[in-house]
This record gives C-alpha cells, structure tokens and sequence, in this order.
C-alpha cells in the first residue's frame, strides 16, 4: 500500500522535469563529454572547448517578461551559433538548485554558462569556483568585491533606469491626477534605480507628480498585483507601472479600470489598446551573441566580460530599450521624449545629475555632480528620491 | 472610514478564494479524510478555468471545467486514501506535485492570454449602503455565490441527513457500516466535493480576480486553506469569518502601502502567517476537541 503515494511523486516530478526541459535540449549525457573532450585543443581560456552552452531562468520562459527575453536571447545564440548545443532550463530557484542545473550542463558539454536571475548569483560564483575552465556570466547583479571577480566570472546588465525614466517623461506628462504608481517586488538596488529614474524623469516635466509605490514581496503573485492595482486606483493614481517578472495581470487590470500603464521587461501594447503609453523592453541577442564569440575566441580573460559589466545609451548600445508609444502619447511628449534620449546619450550624462533629494529633503547628490552608472552609489542606491511615496523597506 | 472599507473589500475580493477551497475541505475532513493536495486541486481549478474560458470565451464553462479538474484530482486522493489506504500526508502532497507539473506543462501556452472573465457587478441599491455596499455588493458574481453557498453547507452539514452521514463518517465511521451504509461511498463523495470546491476557488483567482494564468499561481494559499478548516472548528459559517479575515490581512500591506504609510512591508506580509499562528494557539485547545474523531486517528498515525 505504501508504494502508491512513491509511485505518485516519481510520476510528479517526471512530469515537473518534462515540463521544465527545453525544446532546444537535444544532447545527451553519453555523448556530451567525449564531444568535449575532442574539442577541447581548440582553445584555451575559460569558455573554449566546449560543446554546449546554458542558460538558466528563475521564471517561466513564458512569461511576457524578464524571463521571456532572456530565452529569446538563448534561442538567438542558438541561431547563431549552430555548432553549439544551447541547454536551458526554465523555474531554477535562486538557492542551491542553480548550482545543482549548472553543474548538470557542464557535464554535458557547457563551458558557458548564463546565471539570468539577480539571485543566481551565488550558484554563480560556486560554480565559478569548482570549474575554473567554465566562463559563467551573470545577467544583472553585481560582484562589489573585485578580488571576486576571478578569471571565469563577470556580470553584465543593460542601464535598465535610462529607458524608465524616459517612460517617467510620458507618465509625467500625461497624468491627471499627478499620482503615478509603481509595484515592485524587492527593494534591490535595481529596483530603487528604475523607482528613482521613473520619478524623476515624471518630476523633469511635472513637478508636482509623485509615485506611489508598493512592494508585493514576490516576483510574481497575481493575487498580489491585483490587489495592489485596486489600492492604486483607489487613492486616485492614474498611471501604473511595475518591476515584476510577470506583468500582465498589472497591465490588464489597469487597462480594464481606463487608467494608464507603462510596461517592463516587454512590449505588451497589445495587453492595453487604449492605455498603454510607452515601456521598456530587453533586446539580449546582441550583447548574448559578443559573450559568447569572446568566450569561444579564448578571450574571456581580462575582457570587458570578466568584471561589472554595464552599458548604457553613452556607449551607443543599451540592450535595455524603450517600447513603442500608445496611441494617446502626444507628438509634444515624443520630442520632449527624443530630446531627453538625445541627452542621456551624451559622454557624462546621467539619470541622476544633482540636485537630488531624497525622501527627508536633504541633497544626497549636490548640484553639477552626476551618479554614473557601475557606481557603487548605483548599484547600492538605497533612498527613495522626493516624490516618491513609501518607505523601503530593509 | 475610508481605509477600513478598502481593506475588508479587499479582504472580501481577496478571501474568496481561499474560502471555496476552506469549504471543499470542510465536507472533506468531516468525512475523516485530510487532503493536503488542495493547493493542487486549486492549480488545477485555476489552470483549467482559464484555460476552457480563453478557449470557449465562457467563464461559465472555464468553471465547469474548474470544478472538474479539481475534482478528478481529488478523485485520485480518495482512491489513493480510501480504497488503496494509503498514507493521507503522503497521497495529499504527491497530487500537488503532480498538479504543478501537469498545469505547468500544459499551461505554458495560455500565459499572456487575455480573457473575459468575471469583473465586479456592483448590486444596484445594495451597493450604495454605506461600508457594507462597497464591501459586499461590489463584487463579482463568483463571489455572491459564495455568500449563499457557505450558509447552504452549513445546512446541509448540521441539518440534513446527508450531512449527518457525512459527520458519522468522520466520528465514527464503524456507525455507518452497521446501519447498512458505505464509509467509502460517503468519503469518495465529500474528497471529491471537496476537490471541487477547491477547483473552483483556483479559478476565482484566474477567472474572475486576477483574469490570468501563471505557473504555481496559488503560491500556498491552499495551505492557508487547509489551516483555515483546523481553526474554524470544521464549521463552514466560521471559514467565512477567517477566510475573510485572512483576505483582510493580505490586503493590508498594498492598502497601507498605497496610502504612503512609513511601514515595514515585510513585517506587514508576515501578518497573515503571524495571525494563523496566534489563532491556532488561541483555538487550539478548542480546536483539538472539535477534530473529526477519524481525522484524529490519521494525525496520531502520522506521529506514531
């Protein structure tokens, strides 16, 4: 009689994997190895010799947003690189799993490795650790000891802020009421950048707009988002946006109330025909596609890769960028929009030019100074600029 | 004024769900059976309602549809527990596994779909009373029913002979054999009932509140479920109460944070838990003596 409740959880988590697996995984764990290992005079350096390389998601690859374009970025490497197996593995929890998926991928031939979530970091750098001939690449956090970023290991991130604060200009600008709302999950330093850039760039041409936030304590509960939206409109907010993994529950709420939205992660216009304005979106492939080329050339040492890799619209090319406008953006909005762009793509600029208060008032960052980003001041911001409404939480 | 009533809408809007699953797993542990899998028969509910109403454009069917998920997967329960007398915990959490693979396997290529669900009717008349309206009469249709259901069970379960076999079947099931009737029949039908509540409380959350479907989209509500039964004494008028006071402390923390309160949201989403906890310590003893005599017998299995 016991057998039955095993033979129910064997079947459980078969079906678990089978649904986790990708559709690009076709290697198999014979032949992986010896593939490799034939391989491996190619090149030297870690990320050379190699027949695989992984991606690993927290979230569904489903997702219309983070996790979404960090797999189409996996399926354009895969694209360009048809020599190469590309594993993925979609819902790899932030703990000691991800070490567990990696070290499964290495043993099937991966010598690159792509950790896409904040909290993969650790595994990451574990990981990096045990094998120092594997390039492991993590998407969006950041490693502040320099003595830890070993030869095998770096970050990277597009400037995520710069296209927020351009769709700050838009909620700005078409605000009634003068209340924007913002719900996010955790208050990481990433989310106080967008948080920030959002007020600020409402602020550059609607100084009396403020942004009330709410924190769902989860990257993606929609019971939560739901609940947060009704607070929002209920205290007369009429533009919402969001840092969520999964977005479309805010979107279709806000459409459905007429209020406004502005989108993460991925254009979803077509969530909200009559309220969305404009949003920010991932276009990975490019910079996905250079990792990987330099990796494979040998050159991953000492490159650009092996450290806090940061690019933003002064370098020319921000895999960040914004989504297409809605169909209420006003032409004046636009230009005001394509000059502020014009702007932050000059050698220097910055999102955050003093001066800046923050919540108390007191100027955190003077007159003729500016945070730039890979700053510690960035990618540790924890302070709320003025207008911003809500405590954050630490 | 004006805070309170957003918070217990809120809590109303919000508890629903854990309500139709709290209900389902009353008949079910008055029968003497514990289905841990109601977080699973909620995921298949959800799964399935949004998926039949994006497919068909009926809500209507999407909870047809959600009542037969979750039905079928509590089905597997009973045969598991009742017929194979297989171990209840054990039987309860492989369901939910198998139900987080099967929705999220199949339930890929419904993310992102858009659907017309059921949005908030606010009751003509009813809804302009001042506090209650908004609380009560601006809801959506799923949600008046619950107002009538939760009495009727509470009927049939106190004041039918239906319910009184039910009962005797979780007190003492040896009572039913000996007037002629069936302990497995009478426990088929509450787990599976039970399974159906669930599945319908998972789509009052892709179907009518959040209107959208995500992977594991319960993240634990169905636990919180589960507890809800142990500390409203297997009383369905009493799953009202907590599972809107339940809902209430959910919509706390955005209410609050909305408003530009200077709190600690972390402390603010530990409040749901905090208050199981308390209730349980303060129920507890009373709780012990109302459990289904055949409940207790599974509990003290489990820690021999």
């Amino acid at each position: 009689m016991r057998r039955i409740p095993i033979v129910g959880a064997a079947i459980a988590a078969a079906l678990i994997f089978a649904g986790c697996s990708s559709t690009t995984d076709t290697t198999t764990e014979s032949t992986a190895p010896t593939e490799a290992a034939s391989t491996a005079a190619a090149g030297s350096g870690p990320g050379t010799g190699g027949s695989a390389i992984g991606f690993i998601f927290v979230g569904p690859k489903t997702d219309y947003g983070y996790n979404q374009a960090a797999y189409e970025g996996s399926q354009a490497v895969a694209a360009a690189f048809p020599d190469m197996t590309v594993l993925t593995q979609e819902n790899v929890p932030e703990d000691d799993n991800a070490y567990r998926v990696m070290e499964g991928m290495i043993s099937r031939g991966a010598k690159i490795l792509f950790a896409t979530s904040y909290g993969h970091l650790q595994a990451a750098q574990k990981i990096a650790a045990a094998h120092p001939d594997v390039a492991v690449v993590q998407q969006g956090n950041y490693i502040s000891d320099p003595k830890a970023i070993t030869p095998n290991i770096g970050t990277y991130f597009g400037t995520v802020y710069e296209p927020v604060y351009l769709a700050g200009i838009a909620a700005g600008k078409a605000t009634k009421s003068n209340k924007l709302g913002y719900i996010y999950a955790f208050p990481i330093p990433q989310t106080v950048n967008n948080i920030n850039a959002f007020e600020l760039g409402a602020q550059s041409v609607n100084p009396k707009a403020t942004t009330s936030t709410i924190s769902t304590s989860s990257w993606c509960d929609p019971q939560k988002q739901k609940a947060a939206v009704d607070s929002l409109l209920k205290q007369g907010v009429d533009v919402i946006t969001q840092h969520q993994d999964c977005t479309d529950t805010i979107i279709k709420a806000t459409e459905a109330a007429g209020a406004m939205t502005v989108g993460y992660h991925a254009d979803a216009s077509s969530l909200a025909p009559k309220g969305w304005l404009t949003g920010s979106q991932w276009n990975w492939a490019p910079l996905y596609e250079d990792i990987v080329t330099t990796a494979l050339a040998g050159k991953f040492t000492g490159s650009e890769y092996n450290a806090n890799f940061r690019v933003g619209l002064q370098d020319g090319s921000n895999p960040f960028e914004q989504s297409p406008y809605g169909p209420t953006v006003t032409d004046d909005t636009k230009t005001t929009i394509s000059a502020a762009l014009d702007n932050l793509s000059s050698p220097g600029a910055s999102v955050f030019t003093g001066p800046i208060k923050d919540q108390s008032g007191k100027i955190v960052v003077p007159a003729g100074t500016s945070l730039q980003y890979g700053d510690p001041s960035i990618e540790g911001m924890n302070w709320f600029v003025e207008g911003v409404k809500g405590k954050l939480a630490q | 004024m004006n805070i309170f009533v957003d918070i217990l809408s809120g809590g109303v809007s919000g508890g629903t769900s854990i309500m139709y699953a709290a209900l389902g797993e009353t008949v079910s542990e008055r029968s003497g059976v514990i289905n841990l899998g109601t977080e699973g028969c909620m995921l298949m509910g959800a799964f399935s309602g949004f998926a039949v109403t994006s497919l068909t454009g009926s809500p209507w069917l999407g909870i047809l549809a959600a009542a037969a998920a979750g039905g079928a997967l509590a089905l597997i329960h009973a045969i598991l527990v009742v017929t194979r007398k297989s171990n209840q915990f054990a039987s309860g959490l492989s369901l939910l596994f198998l139900a987080l693979g099967l929705t999220a396997l199949y339930g890929s290529g419904f993310v992102g779909q858009q659907i017309n669900g059921f949005d908030p009717i606010a009751i003509p008349g009813l809804s302009a009373i001042p506090i209650l309206g908004p609380v009560l009469f601006d809801q959506n249709i799923l949600t008046y029913l619950s107002y009538v259901i939760a009495p009727a069970l509470w009927f049939v379960i106190f004041r039918t002979r239906i319910g009184l076999m039910l009962r005797t079947a979780g007190e003492s099931a040896e009572v039913l054999t000996v007037n002629g009737y069936s302990i497995a029949k009478v426990r088929y039908i509450a787990v599976v009932t039970g399974g159906i509540f669930a599945g319908v409380g998972g789509a009052y959350l892709s179907v009518a509140y959040s209107q959208s479907w995500f992977e594991n989209m319960i993240v634990g509500r169905g636990f919180i479920a589960v507890a809800l039964v142990v500390f409203a004494a297997w009383d369905p008028l009493k799953v009202i109460g907590g599972a809107y006071l339940f809902g209430s402390a959910l919509a706390l923390s955005p209410v609050l944070q909305a408003r530009g309160y200077e709190i600690n949201q972390f402390a603010l989403d530990m409040l749901p838990f905090l208050l199981t906890l308390v209730l349980l310590v303060f129920l507890g003893r009373r709780a012990v003596d109302s459990t289904p005599a055949e409940l207790r017998k599974v509990f003290d299995n489990a820690r021999a």
